[in-house]
């Protein structure tokens, strides 16, 4: 069960700088004359080789802080820092490559491209790094293999099973070295035995000292993680250590 | 992301959506064909016309009986007579009165019927002078031409265009055979090469007799100094207009005229023909070529719609690819190299395709088409911005996407 007094902020928050600093995060959404506040004053800072679920009921602003996490959007106040660097400045250019180079995306609807191979699908991320073309095909190749997919290089997303797919997508997240993988309801699309799969998947990942955050709805997939942020209606309520960190 | 990448990536989509992309190209290379025919069709035309025109005589200037005034058209004197006669012929071919005219071919035309052996055929019976081939830039394919003896005797002699011998005779040969003509029998001395047909005749389908003949034996009566056509050669390109001067004023003078808008006979030339055919090819053309460039505009229209199709379906492609990090001018340049692809593979074909059918509808139209170099390079360049034009559109909406937005659309 969770321990509700292991509520942190950092193992070590005197030794290293955060991978991912919120501070006051706020994000409005502007419809017409309506106004909804998403985000009411975020706090959060995530360190490297963190396993971090993002847990919270449907409308809890969960999908919002992966989204800002994933500089896929911006806040409309407090600061954002990636890798130290202050995303809120930047340009769309600049966001583009920050997404390249620091961020792997898991998606809950896979977002494989059904026309291209497995390896050509997980190569995309360093087309657009500038990778020469040799080299892209072997670390797409690494990837595969270290998912556990080295033999379905060739397969296109439609032969491969939902895990398989999920796997390929992984695949893609890891093979730019990014700083961190952010999946967002990873396991929202599987039967309970490809679940079991992916989430092995990250636990692998995690021991080897990937940073991970997850954002999910149900606990069971959020105690898989070595901490769990707890959101509702736009603030976190609770931020606590698993039975996971503790084994 | 390199332009090499872009391309690779942009040919991947077109490859991968076969369907699509050929409908799309097909719509293109409809256009450029129907460009490059329709030019080449107006272009052959013209070409057909002028040379069908030309192939009458050079330098020529035709005098017919009757004027044309803008109000009253054609007035042809009184009941049947011409007003043109053969005196009016002789006088052209002075060279004081009419230095620049250096041939002068009256002709006296009527249509009768030409019997030898059992075969029985109708023709235009042409009795004329011996300037004749000359002016009309004609040249014998067997035997000879009527001679000024001939002229002088009234001879029963009688030439033959190449489709009338054909009839009459066939296969035999024709020179020295016998004709009979109004209840005369005529010799054929000799046989027309083949000169094709202008707008309102066959040449090819004639008989030409002494001017004397036709006069004295085959019309007679108060008809018979009557002319139906006087051609007149000007000595060179340069003076047919002086030549037209002169045979103006000469005539007017003969037939006691003072004013030339009264005139009783009407002096034409062969450019006043040809460029007034050119010109209604010209605009005929251009009336075309107006048609095939809407097509054109549709196929790129057609362009567009697909890439705007292609955007919306491709929505979560867009979003993954900028999420993945594709920065907004990488996703632009990919649509954009797509529809240029599309344009220029429609251009190309397109210009293959009407190429094609330039080399092989005239032998099943008759009529020729030339390809111009120019609209088929012009074509190929339009397709290529058009489908670059129609395709900024369609681009610039894909790279603007919101990655969450797109991601998020189903």
């Amino acid at each position: 069960m969770v321990d509700p007094s292991a509520t942190r902020l950092a193992p070590e928050a005197d030794v290293a700088a955060p991978v991912i600093e919120l501070r006051g995060a706020g994000k409005t959404y502007r419809s017409g004359s309506i106004e909804f506040e998403a985000l009411k004053g975020i706090d959060l800072a995530i360190y490297e080789g963190e396993y971090v679920a993002i847990m919270g009921p449907s409308g809890s602003g969960k999908s919002t802080i992966m989204n800002v996490l994933g500089c896929l959007d911006t806040l409309t106040r407090g600061e954002y820092r990636l890798g130290g660097t202050d995303v809120n400045d930047l340009d769309e250019v600049e966001l583009a490559e920050i997404r390249n180079r620091q961020i792997g995306f898991v998606f809950q609807g896979f977002n494989l491209l059904s026309s291209l191979p497995a390896w050509r699908n997980v190569e995309l991320p360093l087309i657009y790094g500038g990778i020469p073309r040799h080299e892209r095909k072997q670390r797409a190749e690494q990837a595969l293999d270290r998912v556990g997919l080295g033999d379905r290089f060739e397969n296109r997303p439609g032969e491969l099973s939902g895990g398989q797919q999920q796997r390929v997508a992984v695949a893609r997240a890891l093979v730019g070295e990014p700083t961190m993988i952010l999946a967002d309801e990873p396991t929202g699309n599987l039967d309970s035995v490809s679940t079991q799969d992916v989430l092995e998947l990250f636990d692998e990942l995690h021991a080897r000292g990937r940073t991970i955050v997850l954002i999910t709805h149900e606990l069971e997939v959020a105690q898989r993680a070595a901490r769990i942020v707890w959101v509702r209606d736009g603030e976190v309520i609770r931020d606590e250590l698993t039975e996971a960190a503790a084994a | 992301m390199s332009w090499l990448e872009s391309f690779r990536t942009s040919w991947s989509a077109v490859y991968s959506h076969a369907l699509r992309s050929t409908l799309t190209v097909l719509g293109i290379l409809i256009g450029i064909a129907a460009v490059i025919l329709t030019v080449g069709l107006g272009l052959g035309t013209q070409k057909d016309v002028s040379a069908q025109i030309s192939s009458l005589g050079s330098n020529l200037l035709i005098v017919a009986p009757g004027s044309s005034t803008d109000t009253a058209g054609v007035r042809g004197g009184f009941g049947s007579s011409s007003t043109l006669t053969i005196a009016d012929a002789e006088a052209l071919e002075s060279s004081v009165n009419a230095p620049d005219i250096s041939g002068v071919a009256a002709e006296k035309t009527t249509s009768l019927s030409l019997e030898a052996n059992d075969t029985n055929w109708t023709t235009s019976v042409t009795g004329t002078t011996t300037s004749w081939l000359d002016v009309r830039a004609r040249t014998l394919s067997t035997g000879e031409f009527i001679s000024a003896d001939d002229e002088e005797t009234s001879a029963l002699v009688v030439v033959l265009g190449s489709e009338t011998a054909d009839e009459l005779f066939g296969t035999q040969r024709v020179v020295g055979q016998s004709v009979v003509i109004s209840d005369k029998t005529f010799q054929v001395i000799g046989v027309l090469d083949s000169a094709g047909s202008d707008s309102s005749s066959n040449l090819d389908d004639v008989a030409i007799v002494p001017f004397s003949t036709a006069a004295s034996v085959l019309v007679g009566g108060t008809e018979s100094s009557a002319v139906s056509t006087i051609y007149l050669q000007a000595s060179s390109d340069g003076q047919l207009s002086a030549a037209y001067q002169e045979a103006q004023t000469l005539l007017l003078n003969l037939h006691s005229i003072g004013d030339s808008t009264a005139a009783d006979f009407t002096i034409s030339s062969q450019d006043a023909l040809v460029s007034t055919a050119t010109a209604v090819y010209a605009t005929l053309t251009i009336l075309l070529t107006g048609v095939a460039a809407l097509s054109l505009l549709v196929g790129g229209i057609g362009v567009m719609n697909i890439m705007l199709v292609s955007v919306s379906e491709r929505t979560r492609e867009i979003g993954l690819r900028k999420a993945l990090g594709a920065p907004p001018g990488a996703i632009r340049r990919q649509f954009l190299i797509e529809a240029a692809i599309l344009g220029l593979s429609g251009g190309l074909l397109g210009a293959l395709l009407g190429v094609t059918a330039a080399l092989v509808l005239p032998g099943v139209i008759g009529s020729s088409i030339v390809v111009s170099p120019a609209a088929v390079g012009l074509s190929i360049g339009v397709a290529i911005v058009i489908g670059i034009s129609f395709g900024v559109y369609p681009a610039t909406r894909a790279a603007r996407l919101a990655p969450i937005d797109a991601l998020r659309s189903e």
